[in-house]
């Protein structure tokens, strides 16, 4: 069940630099919400808070209070809430020692769930809707997740993520080290996953907000500028940096 | 200059460059297969059956053999594994994954001093430790005195070989709702193993051939000991006190004993990597 998420006053830092001030924002459930803004704005920190994957960082800080569905992030142990809100980040990041299958199945064996015919169940609906599954299923268990093409391991570290039937997916620029062709492919894959989970993806590419996002927020200096309907963004944003942004004049 | 003595002149600096490589290389592999080809030569002509089998005889009787050696240094090279390996590893793990600045940099510095430290003297530290206190020398002394050397290369290599993992690797498992422990254990440490592994070859190797360390430790036996808390033969000690006897068989003993040891070394370095690499993928990243 795809659940929305809901962030008030969310600040956080590395060290003594803040990198978000106070971002009060909701994303709707369902639903496919870009992140857009020049490089360090604070995207990939406001997503890394969602999972609370910024406080792995050496020094990093949070405060302000984010809400997946009505859970407090901050009442589960991070561990668990990650089972819930998975992520994909920009580097297609497979695990090198492993085999496809294991690849999909390692959130699931590492964390003790799930039988194996149960996993081999997973395993193939995961990698079904990651559209890997014709290209893969021949070679399964024989070939390293790193031996496949980067746009199919990006595809396969979806469906890693996918395997533990996450309520929300993050992501994390993920078509940005891939080729045109592999990218067109996630962005259909982020159209037909968002129907079942709810989809926050950062991006550097304005063309890919318009494709696959209903909503789109854009970002400046660790603030929060303006957020509404995609469509909106695009054609008669409100703001005049968001339009400056958007239409190139920087950024 | 034209263009043609330029193209001639970086030919004559690559053909020189590589020529100085191909001897460094000769230079380092030539007393290697010299020693080794002495030492086959040498030690087969010298080892029968017997000796892999029977235990010394008395001074002035030809025959007998070194099977108690053989045993005892596979008894004490167990012991300083079971000790080196489990510490190193750890310790270089805490190092890698855990250690904050200072505490890491402090135990840094003293696996590097501990690495420094003669042989001779942590024998001598096991010694005072362990013999003295247990009113006997004992292949447990040995062995604690060998796994205490090998504590520290197999520190450094696990740390080394754990920071050469990316962050990415790390991120990922996080990503998954993987807790720490589980993370090192089943992807970090995983992904590190084959240099791992190296490191702990080479600790292995380097102990394995300790003469001083067990001189006051394990300290040899003429007899079978399978006792580890009693006085246990090993190789080393026994290549020793063979290679400055008077007697031309004994000599040839110690040759057969040095050919063992270096087979016992090789054996065990390709059959840890041979069950290492199985069931694992060469990835290409």
């Amino acid at each position: 069940m795809a659940v929305g998420i809901e962030t008030k006053g969310l600040k956080a830092w590395f060290g003594s630099n803040q990198a978000l001030h106070g971002i009060d924002l909701q994303v709707a459930a369902g639903l496919a919400t870009a992140i857009i803004g020049p490089s360090g704005c604070g995207k990939s920190t406001f997503v890394r808070c969602l999972n609370r994957m910024h406080e792995t960082v050496l020094d990093a800080r949070v405060a302000g209070e984010i809400r997946v569905g009505e859970l407090n992030v901050y009442s589960i142990p991070a561990v668990s809430l990650r089972r819930r809100v998975g992520m994909v980040f920009q580097k297609p990041n497979p695990f090198p020692t492993m085999s496809i299958y294991d690849n999909v199945a390692a959130g699931l064996k590492l964390n003790g769930i799930g039988n194996r015919s149960e996993l081999e169940e997973i395993v193939e609906r995961s990698l079904q809707q990651a559209a890997l599954w014709d290209e893969v299923k021949d070679s399964l268990k024989k070939k390293s997740g790193a031996s496949l093409s980067g746009g199919q391991q990006q595809r396969l570290c979806i469906a890693r993520a996918l395997a533990l039937d996450p309520e929300v997916l993050l992501m994390d620029e993920p078509a940005s080290a891939l080729d045109p062709i592999s990218t067109s492919k996630i962005e259909e894959l982020i159209f037909e996953l968002k129907s079942r989970y709810t989809i926050v993806i950062v991006t550097h590419n304005m063309q890919q907000a318009g494709r696959v996002a209903d909503y789109t927020a854009f970002f400046l200096a660790g603030a929060l500028i303006e957020f509404d309907k995609t469509e909106k963004i695009f054609t008669t944003p409100y703001d005049r940096r968001t339009e400056d942004y958007i239409t190139g004049r920087f950024g | 200059m034209s263009s043609s003595t330029i193209a001639l002149r970086r030919r004559a600096a690559d053909y020189g460059a590589t020529a100085i490589s191909y001897i460094a290389a000769l230079v380092v592999l030539a007393p290697l297969v010299a020693i080794l080809s002495y030492l086959l030569m040498k030690g087969a002509t010298s080892s029968n059956l017997a000796f892999f089998t029977e235990i010394p005889k008395p001074v002035g009787e030809a025959g007998g053999g070194m099977a108690n050696a053989i045993g005892g240094s596979l008894l004490i090279l167990g012991i300083a594994s079971a000790i080196g390996i489990p510490v190193g590893v750890g310790t270089g793990v805490y190092l890698a994954e855990i250690a904050r600045s200072g505490i890491g940099r402090g135990i840094r510095f003293l696996t590097d001093v501990l690495n420094g430290v003669p042989s001779i003297v942590i024998g001598l530290a096991a010694y005072s430790l362990v013999v003295i206190r247990q009113k006997h020398f004992s292949a447990i002394s040995g062995g604690i005195a060998l796994g205490a050397m090998m504590i520290p290369t197999i520190a450094r290599a696990t740390e080394e070989m754990l920071k050469l993992v990316p962050l990415s690797v790390r991120e990922a498992a996080l990503g998954l709702g993987i807790p720490q422990w589980r993370t090192t254990l089943s992807i970090t440490l995983r992904s590190a193993l084959p240099g791992i592994i190296t490191g702990i070859m080479l600790a292995f190797s380097r102990v394995a051939g300790e003469t001083a360390p067990l001189l006051f430790t394990a300290f040899g036996n003429a007899f079978w000991n399978w006792d580890p808390r009693q006085p246990t033969a090993a190789l080393p000690l026994q290549i020793f006190v063979y290679a400055i006897s008077p007697f031309e068989d004994w000599h040839r003993k110690a040759w057969a004993g040095a050919l063992v040891l270096v087979a016992i070394i090789m054996v065990s370095v390709f059959a840890v990597r041979w069950v290492a690499s199985r069931g694992t993928f060469k990835g290409t990243s």
